[in-house]
C-alpha cells in the first residue's frame, strides 16, 4: 500500500497542515510520498524531504501549478495517482478546490475532512456541523480523502530524509487565468495553527473595537478570529471567520468575546482545549461550551484583561 | 445566456440535528426542511444575471426524492423560470448527483452552472467541482464576487489567505459562498405563480446514469460532549483560573 500526501504551500514554504495530513496517512499505515506542485517551488520540496516518515517527494515545477488552480492541478493528481493507493490531502481551501476534481476524473468519491482512520478503508468524520459524526466505508480500490487537520497531531516537520523526484509532466487545461490575489499580511500566527485564538463577535460593534483584542493576542501569541456576524458586518476580513462555513480551529485556548454561539460557529472551534466566553448576556449558548464564562461588558473587560495579563 | 441552479434540500439550518439512540442514523423525523442556504444563494445570483440582463432563462434543478420539488417551487418563487427534478431515491454521493447534473448540463448546455459551495447536511463541499471536472469546465468556488465579461467570467474567490480573482472561460462552474449575495424573500403573489411554472421530471435512467454507491455509511454517533463549566466572578479570577488550574497562560 502506498499514499500520496497533497503538499499545502505558497511555493516557499510549506504550511503545517500538510503535517497533519501526514499523521492521517500514517494512521492508514502505507508507505507515504508527498507531491508538491508549485512553480520555482524547490524550497517546499526540500522542506517536504525533511517530514519525518515520508519516503519519497514527488516535484511538479511547472508554471502552470504557480496559483493552484484546480483545472490545472487537479489533471496532474490524477495521473501521479496511478501509483498509489490513497490520495490525501489536508481539508484546506486550495485542497477543498481541487480533490473533488480529482476524484471525479478518478471516478471515485471523495471521503471530506476526516477525523479518525479506523481502518483501511474506513473513516469517521462530522456530518451537520459536527452535531453528528458518522463512520464511512469505502468501496473504491483508489481512495481520495481530505483531512481535518485539527483532528491529528502533526508529524515532526524535520527528521526524515526523502528522496526527491521531479515530475515533468505539464497540464495547462487552458480554461483558467489568474488574476490577482489579496492576501492579508500579518506578523501573528495562521489562525488554524495558532496555540492561542481570540475572536470577536457582532457584539464588538465595530472593527475599529478590534483593536481591543489586538492588545490581548499581542500578549498571548495569539491569532484573532470572527463569528460570521462580524464578517459579514465587514469589520473584519473574511479569512478571519471560525466556524462550519469558515476555518476550524482547535487551539490550547480560545477567547471568544462577544459571540453568541451559535452553531455554526461553535462547529468551527468546540474541540478547542480550553474555552473563555466573555458575553454580557449570562443565557448566551456560548457558555454551554466554555470552561470560564464571564458574564460582563466586553468594553470593560477586555482593557482590564489586557492589564491583567 | 442559460443559468441552470442546483439546489438541495436539506434539514433547516436552526434544527439542531441528532444522532438516533441506536447510531443507525440521523433522526428527521418531522424536522423543518428547506432549500440548503448556499443553493438559496445561487438562485438569487441567477435571478439577479436575469434581471441585470445577463442571464436569459434561469433553470432550477434538484436531484432526490418527490419532496424536493418543494424546494425547486422555492426557487421558481425566487425567480427561476422553471424546474428539473431527477427523481432518485436514497442517499446520493456527490459523484452521482455530479453525474446526474453532468447529464442535465449536457440537455440544457447552460454557459453557467450555480451551487452552493456545501451542503449543511452533507458538509461535503464536493459536488461542484466534481461536476467541473466531468464537464471538462472550469470552476470559480467559493465565489464572494462574479461578474460576465464577454466570454468569459471574472470570480472573486474567499480562500485561506484572503481573497483570489480569476478568469474562466465559459461555460464554467460556480460555488457560492455566504457573501455573494443576500438572497431576497419569496412574494406571495411570486409564490403563487411559480407553481404554475413548467417543472420536468428525469430519472437517472433518462439521464443514462447508474445510481451506485462507493461509500456506505456504518453508524452515527452525538460528538464528544463538552460540559459547560463554571463562571468566574470578575477578570481577576479568570487570569488566576487560566494560570493556576487550566496552565494554558504563563
Ligand atoms: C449556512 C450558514 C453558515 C454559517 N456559518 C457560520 C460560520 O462559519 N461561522 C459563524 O460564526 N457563523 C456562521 N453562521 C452564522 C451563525 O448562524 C450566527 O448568525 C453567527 O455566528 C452570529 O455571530 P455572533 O455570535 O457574532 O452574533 P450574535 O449572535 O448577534 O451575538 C452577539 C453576542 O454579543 C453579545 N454582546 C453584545 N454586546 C456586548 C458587550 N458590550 N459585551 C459583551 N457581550 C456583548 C451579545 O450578548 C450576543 O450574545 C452561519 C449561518 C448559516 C445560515
Ligand atoms: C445522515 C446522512 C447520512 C448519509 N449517508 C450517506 C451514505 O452512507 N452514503 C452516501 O453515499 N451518501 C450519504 N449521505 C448523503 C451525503 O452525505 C450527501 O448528502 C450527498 O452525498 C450530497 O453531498 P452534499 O450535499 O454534502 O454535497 P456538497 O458537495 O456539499 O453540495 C454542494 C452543492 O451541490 C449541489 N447539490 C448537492 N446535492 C444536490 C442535490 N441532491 N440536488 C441538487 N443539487 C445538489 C447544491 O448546489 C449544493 O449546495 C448521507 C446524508 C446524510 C444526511
Amino acid at each position: 500500500m502506498s499514499t500520496l500526501v497533497i503538499a499545502e504551500h505558497d511555493n516557499s514554504s510549506l504550511k503545517p497542515a500538510t503535517l497533519n495530513a501526514v499523521a492521517a496517512a500514517q494512521a492508514m499505515g502505507a508507505e507515504i510520498a508527498i507531491l508538491v506542485a508549485g512553480a520555482n517551488c524547490a524550497a517546499v520540496g526540500e522542506q517536504a524531504a525533511a517530514v519525518a516518515g515520508v519516503s519519497r517527494v514527488l516535484v511538479a515545477d511547472n508554471p502552470a501549478y504557480e496559483h493552484q488552480l484546480a483545472e490545472n492541478v487537479s489533471l496532474l493528481i490524477a495521473e501521479v495517482a496511478a501509483g498509489f493507493d490513497n490520495i490525501v490531502a489536508p481539508a484546506t481551501s486550495n485542497c477543498k478546490n481541487t480533490m473533488p476534481r480529482v476524484a471525479a476524473l478518478l471516478d471515485v468519491s471523495q471521503i471530506s475532512e476526516i477525523l479518525s482512520v479506523e481502518s483501511a478503508d474506513t473513516f469517521t468524520r462530522p456530518i451537520y456541523a459536527g452535531n453528528v459524526i458518522a463512520t464511512v466505508q469505502s468501496t473504491d480500490a483508489k481512495k481520495v480523502i481530505t483531512v481535518r487537520a485539527t483532528a491529528f497531531d502533526a508529524v515532526a516537520a524535520e527528521g526524515g530524509s526523502a528522496t526527491i523526484e521531479a515530475v515533468p509532466a505539464v497540464h495547462d487545461s487552458g480554461l483558467s487565468t489568474f488574476i490577482s490575489e489579496e492576501v492579508a499580511v500579518s506578523d501573528r500566527p495562521e489562525l488554524t495553527a495558532a496555540p492561542v485564538v481570540v475572536s470577536g463577535g457582532r457584539g464588538m460593534q465595530n472593527g475599529e473595537n478590534f483593536k481591543l483584542l489586538e492588545g490581548i493576542a499581542d500578549k498571548l501569541g495569539a491569532a484573532i478570529g470572527a463569528s460570521r456576524a462580524a464578517v459579514d458586518a465587514g469589520f473584519v476580513p473574511n479569512d478571519m471567520q471560525v466556524g462550519q462555513t469558515g476555518k476550524i480551529v482547535a487551539p490550547d485556548l480560545y477567547i471568544a468575546v462577544g459571540i453568541s454561539g451559535a452553531i455554526q460557529h461553535l462547529a468551527g472551534m468546540k474541540d478547542s482545549k480550553v474555552i473563555v466566553a466573555i458575553n454580557k448576556d449570562e443565557d448566551a449558548p456560548i457558555f454551554q461550551v466554555a470552561d470560564y464564562g464571564l458574564v460582563a461588558d466586553l468594553f470593560e473587560a477586555l482593557p482590564e484583561l489586557e492589564a491583567k495579563l | 445566456m442559460k443559468v441552470l441552479v442546483a439546489v438541495k434540500r436539506v434539514v433547516d439550518y436552526n434544527v439542531k440535528v441528532r444522532a438516533k439512540g441506536d447510531g443507525t442514523d440521523v433522526d428527521l423525523n418531522n424536522v423543518k426542511m428547506a432549500i440548503n442556504p448556499f443553493c438559496e444563494i445561487a438562485v438569487e445570483e441567477a435571478v439577479r444575471l436575469k434581471e441585470a440582463g445577463v442571464a436569459t432563462e434561469v433553470i432550477a434543478v434538484s436531484v432526490g426524492a418527490k419532496p424536493c420539488q418543494e424546494q425547486i417551487r422555492t426557487a421558481l418563487a425566487l425567480g427561476a423560470d422553471r424546474g428539473i427534478h431527477v427523481e432518485a431515491e436514497g442517499r446520493l454521493e456527490p459523484l452521482v448527483i455530479a453525474k446526474l447534473l453532468k447529464g442535465v448540463v449536457d440537455k440544457e448546455e447552460p454557459q453557467l452552472v450555480i451551487l452552493g459551495k456545501q451542503s449543511i447536511d452533507g458538509d461535503n463541499n464536493q459536488t461542484g467541482q466534481m461536476l467541473g471536472a466531468l464537464a471538462n469546465m472550469p470552476q470559480g468556488t467559493f465565489a464572494s464576487e462574479i461578474k460576465v465579461e464577454g466570454d468569459k467570467l471574472n470570480v472573486i474567490r474567499e480562500v485561506d489567505g484572503g481573497l483570489q480573482t480569476l478568469s474562466l472561460s465559459l461555460p464554467a462552474i460556480v460555488t457560492t459562498d455566504l457573501r455573494l449575495n443576500e438572497p431576497r424573500y419569496a412574494s406571495l403573489p411570486n409564490i403563487m405563480k411559480a407553481k404554475k411554472k413548467q417543472l420536468d421530471v428525469y430519472t437517472p435512467e433518462d439521464l443514462g446514469v447508474s445510481v451506485t454507491s462507493h461509500v456506505s455509511q456504518l453508524k452515527v454517533e452525538p460528538p464528544a460532549e463538552r460540559k459547560a463549566g463554571i463562571k468566574v466572578e470578575d477578570v481577576a479570577q479568570l487570569v488566576d483560573k487560566l494560570k493556576n488550574e487550566a496552565k494554558v497562560i504563563s
